[in-house]
């Protein structure tokens, strides 16, 4: 195993695009979550909204980078034909499958950390001047209250997470530009199909199995006893979706042809 | 010494023109087939979901547990769907004349207001309306023109519920009154406002689409309700409407021409549900004492935007799109992977042609498999949901027109996007994400998310994301409170408008493609 994540490591660090990507993750995100931070106004009389989630509003968009980081670290190869020399030089395909996760996994934990703390930085700078108050006795989106400390640890393993779905739907469906299609159809239209129901039982099935409202459930911090799904629980429906993927992945890349 | 002449081909010289090039992307499209499954797919997914939708939503409405049929709802002069709702004091008026009123007083009741929801406030809503009126009938929905003094927006002159027009900004006190007055001559109306009773300014004029010879024509008071919005934390926005009430003293009052001479009360689209305010303290109606007169009404006179809206049977459409952005980039990507490139551009080298031409094949395609599917699918969703007891907020039908058009110029512009991106980044992923980053993205935060309503109306306006508008088939009144935000599908650009920044992106991304194609090796 240790052949196999010495190789991916090296594919990850020695080629442009991954390095690239990780950055725009941390920009993006980052970027996105000022954005929003810049346009919102807190009249005086008091505002609901939901601070940190607001601030880590970025993570919708950095997202999506995940996603191509993921799907390139294998569809890369299915369209260069990098992945015969792959599984010629290692013969254990599960491995090779399971070191691209470790390896993807580390990198997108690490960029998630920086995009989501710096999303939390630029939230902290930003909202104070449009009439975001911080509660009484602690600061306004600090990582010491608990449900905020929640949502930021969260948001970074839930980018893990896509990034790990992202990558059993490209080992299955081998073609990038489809397999990009399904992860971002996965992440960001079952919101949309969500508000097409007035009903509110298909709602809740709904926004508790879909992986991105699921998964992002862990950002809330108030009006939690309004969802169908707690934060964690939420995440654990992405990891069971990601989990699913690898899975499928995981069998197709054994039992097919390169 | 021997002369060999150089060979020359019988072959005739080949013909040279756009169609060609046209033809030849047309083929390689036609020929793959997970191409065309997918562009068929594409054109099913919004069919489908539209259908799921139409046939998932269910209306009834009962009295206790006895199920009934639901109440018809007006439609105005113009076909739209109106709230006609108010306490009207008229008489009958044959032929030309005018109503002259003087309003001492405008006074209302909010019933639990936030905070705490726990109290009765007297105060007005800024649309309550109190004033004079002369309409072809009591029937709700019937033609009218009325100047009105408002909760908030001064003096106004409105007719057939979605004209309004502006006069002189304030309120009423008893040491300040207003004079209103509204003329009917022949199908013209004019309003009138003064603060003396002498001095007069004209308002506008309106032509309300069917006055006849005998009109009703009185004062009228009503108070639409207190409205808040509270974002839901599943995405989008829970709207809380609470009951209000409005009530104007009136004196001087004046009916000149054929008139009937006696006030008679009517309260207008009255549906007999009475709130505890109307029934234990007070009820709408008039109360006369000498010239005085002091009307008291609750309801709204304006579009209703309470229904299905046509274009809720497109969510499909973003699923669609995504489609549609996949096979359109893997067009371009799919010759650069597999180098056909190189034989596209020996075959045609003015390459500003291959690309106009690989465009104007992926654009023509998916506008209609869009133009199929709209065409398809708004129909037949809307008859299902209309079988199902829904209300579907009914449109003219060139806004149908527009509305099934749009998901065709949507798909078409989506395509060429997407073709620019192709060719601009020569990899499916890259220009594939940033396809949906640009469009998908942008529509799904801007609607289905808990983003504050300015960053959503900022990203439908500066985003591709804009083109969504062209759907939307209720237009925004300013007349009318209401909360209006895209994830209500209000969008802050006119639909052409939307559609044009979507074409403007999709333009910009093709010119950069051809740039970079004639500068860059294959």
């Amino acid at each position: 195993m240790r052949r196999e994540l010495h190789a991916e490591w090296t594919k990850l660090r020695t080629v442009a695009a991954p390095g690239w990507l990780l950055l725009a993750v941390v920009a993006l995100t980052a970027a996105a979550s000022a954005g929003v931070a810049a346009t919102v106004t807190c009249p005086p009389a008091g505002c609901a909204y939901d601070v940190p989630k607001l601030g880590l509003v970025g993570v919708q968009l950095g997202q999506a980078v995940v996603a191509i980081l993921a799907v390139l670290v294998i569809g890369g190869e299915y369209g260069t034909g990098m992945i015969r020399t792959t599984l010629t030089a290692m013969p254990r395909r599960a491995a090779v499958l399971a070191a691209k996760a470790a390896v993807l996994t580390g990198a997108t934990l690490a960029a998630g950390t920086a995009a989501v703390l710096a999303s939390m930085l630029a939230g902290r700078l930003i909202l104070p001047g449009n009439g975001f108050v911080p509660a009484p006795g602690q600061a306004l989106l600090s990582l010491g209250d608990g449900p905020t400390l929640r949502a930021a640890a969260g948001s970074v393993l839930y980018l893990a997470l896509v990034a790990l779905l992202g990558l059993g739907v490209a080992t299955a469906v081998r073609e990038s530009a489809v397999a990009i299609g399904v992860v971002l159809g996965l992440l960001y239209l079952f919101p949309i199909v969500i508000g097409m129901f007035a009903d509110e039982g298909w709602r809740h099935l709904l926004y508790a199995i879909g992986p991105s409202t699921a998964g992002l459930t862990v950002q809330v911090t108030t009006g939690l006893r309004e969802l169908p799904i707690g934060p964690w629980t939420g995440l654990g429906v992405l990891a069971a979706w990601a989990a699913g993927a690898l899975l499928c992945g995981g069998l197709m890349l054994r039992a097919r042809d390169a | 010494m021997t002369v060999t002449a150089p060979y020359r081909s019988a072959l005739p010289a080949g013909r040279d023109g756009i169609t060609r090039t046209l033809r030849a992307e047309w083929t390689k499209f036609r020929t793959v087939r997970g191409w065309m499954i997918t562009t068929v797919a594409a054109a099913l997914v919004t069919m489908l979901l539209g259908l799921l939708f139409a046939v998932g939503s269910r209306t009834s409405c009962s009295v206790g547990p006895v199920e009934v049929a639901c109440p018809a709802v007006p439609l105005g002069p113009g076909g739209e769907a109106v709230q006609d709702r108010f306490f009207f004091a008229n008489q009958t008026l044959t032929g030309d004349g005018s109503i002259t009123a003087r309003v001492t007083s405008m006074t209302g009741v909010i019933t639990y207001p936030p905070p705490d929801h726990d109290k009765l406030v007297s105060g007005l809503v800024p649309w309550a309306k109190a004033g004079i009126m002369i309409k072809a009938s009591a029937a709700p929905g019937s033609s009218y023109a009325a100047v009105t003094l408002t909760g908030r927006h001064g003096v106004r002159m409105q007719d057939d519920f979605t004209h309004d027009t502006a006069g002189r900004p304030g309120g009423v006190t008893a040491a300040a009154p207003r004079w209103l007055r509204l003329t009917r001559s022949g199908g013209t109306l004019t309003g009138y406002e003064s603060p003396d009773g002498t001095r007069w300014t004209e308002i506008g004029t309106a032509r309300p689409a069917a006055l006849p010879a005998t009109v009703r024509a009185g004062l009228f008071v009503t108070s639409p309700s207190d409205m808040t919005v509270k974002a839901n934390t599943m995405g989008g926005s829970i709207v809380q409407a609470r009951f209000t009430q409005a009530s104007a003293v009136f004196d001087r009052v004046e009916v000149r021409g054929r008139a009937s001479g006696a006030w008679r009360g009517d309260d207008v689209g009255d549906d007999g549900g009475k709130t505890d305010w109307e029934r234990y303290h007070r009820p709408s109606g008039l109360l006369q004492a000498g010239g005085t007169l002091t009307v008291t009404g609750s309801g709204d006179i304006a579009p209703s935007r309470d229904g299905v809206r046509v274009e809720s049977t497109l969510t499909g459409v973003v699923l669609g799109l995504i489609l549609v952005i996949v096979v359109a980039v893997m067009f371009v990507t799919a010759e650069y992977r597999r180098g056909l490139i190189r034989t596209t551009l020996l075959a045609e080298p003015r390459r500003g042609r291959v690309l106009a031409a690989k465009a104007a094949v992926a654009g023509a395609v998916a506008f209609v498999t869009g133009l199929t599917a709209g065409a398809v699918a708004v129909p037949l969703s809307v008859a299902v949901l209309r079988a199902g007891g829904n209300h579907v907020l009914p449109v003219s039908p060139l806004t149908e027109v527009r509305v099934v058009a749009g998901v065709a110029a949507l798909f078409a512009a989506t395509a060429v996007l997407a073709v620019a991106l192709g060719a601009l980044y020569r990899r499916s992923v890259a220009a594939v994400t940033t396809g949906i980053v640009l469009l998908v993205v942008p529509y799904v935060i801007a609607t289905a998310s808990v983003l504050p309503d300015a960053a959503s109306e900022w990203l439908t306006r500066l985003s591709p994301a804009a083109g969504f508008a062209i759907l939307q088939s209720i237009p925004e009144y300013a007349h009318v409170t209401g909360h209006y935000t895209p994830s209500d599908g209000y969008y802050p650009l006119a639909p052409w408008a939307g559609m044009a920044v979507l074409c403007l992106y999709a333009a910009l991304a093709l010119g950069l493609a051809v740039t970079r194609l004639r500068r860059r090796d294959a």
